[in-house]
């Protein structure tokens, strides 16, 4: 029974770990393929099946008039916005998060749970339903096609989940301490600042994580918002897609773009272990 | 505590939010009802004449409606059920256990879009790996082609891509519940199957309803993954709303049809998805 257990449980990880990894696995591949081991049949193993050369790679540095991808601009614009807009989104998050935990606020039958729902059910809403009046609105001031107008729309992908992880997590930051501080003499500003954000840095950490997963691998904004003066990194991959689709350099720009985002799993993990992502879900 | 205070921490976040939002909800719906479109952009008013094409002269929209509903429920339930295997499987200590933890969350931070142009290549009809591997056994099934299979597509990479959250979601569940249940399974001597179904399952009933509902509100959104995988085809065979809204709205730029079209699809959306809400509420927290 227990060996059984047992065998059955390595058996289903290896299965899946097989399925999580094939697919990068078969775009480092084919990152070193030419045409030919392309074109010619499905081959899998360097030096075996085919011979591995870095044209794939080397189009990634190129510039595009001498037959280059040029996605390090759409990186830099991916690596800006995603930045800005999970920074302002903690800051704003964080500061509305604090009162939502730790005063009471009252509207007729408004109540502070009401008003945390209300933050974190913007993460109901289709982007499509927003993505039409954007476009539109966007348009109508001329943002359409820049990077503000993106991480203004960004914020609001993103302010949802700071404060649906700030909240949770002020809520097991004791009380005691801003109360102690304050008795010390500092105004609530000084309290928040100087006692209690020092005390939530592992929340902002997992809060901050998770803007950036979420800024980073948004795709439909980016896609309906932007079309040629800013691209970023998703929209311009599938872009080379729907070309001519030189596989190689396909691959190799896919990799480099979700290479940054596997040392975010390493510090997600890391936080999950010590069990400081425990409370946001209940 | 002080009173006044708390408007500035909370006024900053509340205001920004409603400020960037509150306009484009109203405009929806009063797009809605006008009949922009490409000949003639402006907001004249019309009726309700959008919402009555909708809803007797449109089957295409509720057609991609209840794909959708197929496509999130299923893949849902997968992830949930697998997700759930892998956070039960590396909660106690196995080997590599925080190397698998890692490996298991590193899908959900790749970008879906960039994965799914892999994963075309990879389900490639002549040149991909899994037909070169599964014309061991003579067959060749078209994944990107057929209306049937192409819907099984689009499930196995959501499941690929999106199980981890389920994962991260349930692990840190897991972890955070109190030691004294499963203590005293264990002096009862209860096998591992009995110490899941009576202690495991039921005090992560909660944890569980969180993790389904919000999985879900993203399951509904599922749009790049199928633009970039099928774009909605073979025909229309993996058409979700939000993408036949898109098409609508902003290729043929019938405005004011598709405002009604995501008017309609919110309300539905957050009608149903607070009836599963208190179904599964009651269904798991029987007690």
């Amino acid at each position: 029974m227990n060996k059984l257990y047992i065998f059955l449980k390595y058996f289903f990880i290896v299965v899946w770990t097989v399925f999580v990894v094939a697919p990068f696995l078969w775009a480092l591949t084919t990152s070193f393929k030419d045409f030919q081991s392309v074109n010619g049949g499905v081959t899998y193993i360097p030096w075996v099946d085919f011979e591995p050369n870095l044209e794939g790679w080397k189009v990634l540095i190129k510039s595009p008039a001498k037959g280059g991808v040029d996605i390090i601009e759409p990186y830099f614009n991916s690596l800006f916005v995603t930045c800005t807009a999970s920074l302002i989104s903690i800051i704003l998050g964080t500061l509305s998060a604090y009162a939502l935990s730790r005063y009471t606020f009252k509207a007729g039958f408004v109540k502070n749970n009401d008003i945390t729902f209300f933050f974190i059910s913007q993460r109901i809403m289709p982007p499509i339903v927003l993505s039409i009046p954007f476009f539109l609105f966007l348009s109508s001031i001329n943002l359409l096609d820049s990077l503000t107008g993106l991480i203004v729309v960004y914020i609001v992908l993103l302010m949802p989940i700071a404060v649906w992880i700030m909240v949770d997590f002020f809520n097991k930051v004791p009380r005691e301490i801003d109360e102690t501080a304050l008795i010390d003499g500092c105004n609530p500003y000084q309290a928040f600042l100087k006692v209690v954000l020092p005390n939530s840095i592992p929340g902002l950490i997992v809060a901050g994580m998770f803007c950036i997963i979420f800024g980073w691998i948004d795709f439909f904004f980016a896609f309906i918002l932007t079309f040629t003066e800013v691209q970023l990194l998703p929209v311009k991959i599938v872009a080379l897609n729907s070309s001519v689709t030189p596989w190689w350099s396909l691959s190799a720009s896919a990799l480099v773009s979700v290479a940054p985002l596997i040392i975010v799993a390493f510090i997600v993990e890391r936080y999950l272990s010590k069990g400081n992502l425990s409370g946001a879900i209940k | 505590m002080n009173f006044k205070h708390k408007y500035f921490f909370l006024f900053p976040g509340l205001f920004v939010l409603i400020g960037i939002l509150i306009f484009p909800i109203i405009f929806v719906v009063r797009l809605s009802l006008s009949g922009w479109n490409s000949y003639n952009p402006g907001l004249d008013y019309i009726g309700l004449e959008n919402y009555i094409r909708l809803f007797t002269d449109d089957p295409r929209f509720w057609e991609s409606f209840f794909r959708l509903s197929f496509l999130s429920v299923t893949t849902v339930i997968l992830q949930y059920v697998i997700g759930f295997a892998l956070a039960h499987m590396v909660w106690k200590d196995i080997k590599f256990k925080r190397f698998f933890r890692v490996l298991f969350l590193v899908p959900m931070m790749t970008t879906p879009v960039i994965m799914t142009v892999i994963w075309r290549t990879f389900f490639h009809e002549s040149l991909g790996p899994v037909n070169d591997l599964l014309s061991v056994f003579g067959v060749a099934p078209k994944w990107l082609t057929d209306p049937v299979i192409a819907k099984f597509t689009v499930i196995i990479v959501e499941v690929w891509q999106w199980t981890p959250f389920m994962f991260l979601l349930l692990l840190a569940g897991l972890l955070s519940l109190p030691k004294e249940p499963f203590l005293a399974a264990a002096i009862d001597g209860a096998s591992p199957v009995r110490k899941f179904i009576y202690v495991t399952f039921p005090l992560m009933a909660p944890i569980s309803i969180g993790a389904i509902i919000i999985r879900l509100i993203e399951a509904s959104k599922i749009m790049d993954t199928v633009y970039v995988l099928t774009s909605g085809g073979p025909g229309t065979s993996t058409e979700t709303s939000s993408f036949y809204i898109f098409i609508k709205g902003l290729r043929e730029f019938q405005m004011g049809y598709a405002a009604s079209m995501s008017f309609t699809y919110l309300i539905i959306m957050i009608i149903s998805l607070t009836i599963i809400a208190k179904v599964l509420t009651k269904v798991l927290l029987k007690d």
